[in-house]
């Protein structure tokens, strides 16, 4: 990638994507619409969150990038090779360790701390579109708070599934203030954005979106009184590290349909692992503990 | 056709009302009161101006001169026009209705009938399911549509269904003043009758207001106390609806009843 200027956008686009995320932060929830450049990747690939990294990442961060939880996904690896290639940070796959998390459908098992920058790649931002196609009114519907209209939504799965059914990328109000989708997180990590220490950043690319979570703004999901919100629990705990407060994946292990549940967020899963937390199956996968830990 | 107590205030006064599309007229300053429990008809040929009117008296366009003004619950008489945005969009989906004469402009076709009759609640911060279904059941009810219903798509809904749906999606709000373009409009014969007894039943239950444009003279005859006719947009004769009807005092009204116009 020689040739192009650091975190590969000029730093005419990253001024102005970074004004649109100081206006994000600004007015948390609201959807600032930004100049989305063509980028090097396909939409899809989360050109949104990459733009937004491209942004704000400096020489001295450190990056993670991660997909449905783990790092070793082909759209992380891709995206962590871009950024190590166009500004050369170090890159990890240990939260703890990164002051940037780009991220595509999860959020960190562990707790992010002050001064961690999350980035949430986004595929569709208007949390009202699915009910009003048209942008002008859905503006509308924003500017004014009109968003009782979000629970008829909610209401279509009660009345259908018996409960809330939706489980991902499901609606939150910002600050008391704005409606908002957090991206095709699963549900489960609905109250990891709620009053967070880090700052939230939500790219959209084709829709040419930048939101934001400022650190500690309250987040709350919706529901209603005799339906609360609740997160997915699993029967079993991580065959591998024994966790029972995970996100778990199903992960078919033989070819006579024999399968585990493992935490998706792999970084979390071998942490554990190191620090001597066993599951009941720790070998299903054949991997050894320390490889996984590293 | 019972008299009304004509107490207190009228709920709604117009003054002046003038509407052009560029240099067409739409409705021409027009001005009336509308009492509380007062169904009013509004008839007229076809382009005489009664959607254009209906829609200015009902917010859902600006018009280019005059004044609505309605008494709302909480500040007494208001300008509609000169409320704040958010106010009048309230107002529109609280304390009005407005029925569409093809259902599909005032439903949701995407979501079930009970979501449909749910809305309006939801929006003013219902949140608790088994009431906003219980509520939606009632309704559903009351406008004959049978219960076991509640979860399909208006599309599986018959042409009078989706008009009675759409009814009970405006009126579980409780409002005072309903709207009504052509009700009957794009209905059967035989299924008018059903339905023009249905909404008789309700207004008179509930005590709605109701301004209701339409070029069908019998279904005025039934539904409003009083009738406004409207000829090149602008009104020419206006009165009890029998004496309008049995006994025309304008030459065009004259020819409207004699049906020699067919609307
Ligand atoms: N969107 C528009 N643009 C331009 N002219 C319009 C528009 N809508 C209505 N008009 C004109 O305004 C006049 C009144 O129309 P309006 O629709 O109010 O009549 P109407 O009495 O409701 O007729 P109908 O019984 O056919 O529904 C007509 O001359 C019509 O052509
Ligand atoms: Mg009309
Ligand atoms: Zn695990």
């Amino acid at each position: 990638m020689d040739g192009y200027n650091f975190a590969y956008l000029d730093e005419q686009t990253k001024r102005m994507i970074r004004r649109a995320i100081l206006k994000a932060v600004a007015i948390p929830g609201y959807q600032v619409p930004f100049a989305s450049r063509e980028m090097p990747l396909p939409y899809g690939w989360g050109t949104g969150g990459i733009q937004v990294t491209a942004a704000i990442i400096g020489t001295d961060d450190v990056l993670k990038v991660i997909d449905q939880g783990a790092d070793d996904t082909t759209n992380a690896v891709s995206i962590r090779r871009f950024f190590a290639r166009t500004t050369g940070v170090a890159t990890t796959e240990r939260t703890a360790e990164a002051t940037i998390v780009q991220t595509r459908h999860r959020i960190p098992e562990r707790a992010l701390s002050a001064g961690q920058i999350i980035v949430f790649q986004v595929p569709i931002p208007e949390p009202l579109r699915w009910l009003e196609p048209r942008e002008t009114e859905t503006r509308k519907m924003h500017a004014l708070a009109e968003y009782g209209a979000m629970h008829v939504k909610l209401y279509e799965d009660v009345a259908r599934h018996g409960r809330i059914a939706t489980a991902y990328d499901y609606p939150v109000m910002v600050g008391g203030r704005y409606l908002m989708r957090p991206s095709p997180i699963p549900k489960f990590d609905n109250p990891k954005l709620d009053r967070s220490p880090a700052l939230q950043l939500f790219g959209a690319g084709r829709e040419k979106r930048i939101y934001a979570v400022p650190p500690w703004t309250t987040v709350v999901s919706l529901d209603f009184e005799d339906h609360p919100f609740e997160v997915q629990r699993w029967e079993s705990c991580c065959a591998l590290c024994g966790a029972t407060d995970s996100f778990l994946d199903e992960v078919i292990v033989d070819d006579r349909g024999g399968r585990i549940f493992v935490c998706s967020d792999s970084d979390h899963c071998g942490e554990r692992r190191a620090a001597g937390h066993v599951g009941p199956q720790p070998d299903a996968l054949g991997q050894p503990v320390a490889e996984e830990a590293t | 056709m019972t008299t009304l107590a004509m107490t207190g205030r009228p709920l709604l006064q117009v003054e002046g009302l003038t509407h052009r599309y560029g240099s067409r007229i739409g409705c021409r300053d027009v001005t009336f009161d509308l009492w509380p429990g007062e169904v009013l008809g509004i008839v007229g040929e076809s382009g005489s101006g009664k959607t254009t009117l209906l829609k200015c008296l009902s917010a859902q366009m600006e018009p280019h001169a005059g004044h609505v003004v309605y008494d709302t619950r909480e500040d007494g008489p208001q300008d509609v026009f000169a409320l704040s945005e958010p106010r009048r969009r309230l107002l529109m989906r609280t304390d009005w209705g407005i029925v569409h004469q093809h259902p599909v402009e005032g439903l949701r076709m995407k979501v079930s009938a009970g979501a449909n009759v749910g809305e309006r609640l939801m929006a003013v911060g219902a949140r608790h399911y088994g009431e906003i279904r219980g509520a939606a059941l009632d309704w559903l009810g009351r406008v004959e549509i049978a219960r076991d219903r509640i979860d399909d798509m208006p599309r599986t809904f018959s042409g009078g269904m989706l008009q009675r749906l759409q009814i009970a999606r405006n009126l579980v709000s409780r409002p005072r003043l309903v709207f009504m373009d052509e009700p009957t409009g794009s209905l059967d014969v035989s299924v008018q009758a059903r339905l023009l007894d249905l909404l008789r039943g309700l207004v008179a239950d509930l005590g709605l207001s109701v301004i209701v444009v339409t070029h069908d003279l019998a279904v005025a005859r039934l539904l409003a106390h009083r009738l406004m006719v409207m000829r090149a947009g602008a009104v020419v004769e206006e009165g009890l609806t029998d004496q309008v009807l049995d006994d025309p005092q304008h030459p065009y009204t004259q020819l409207l009843v004699a049906s020699i116009l067919h609307p």
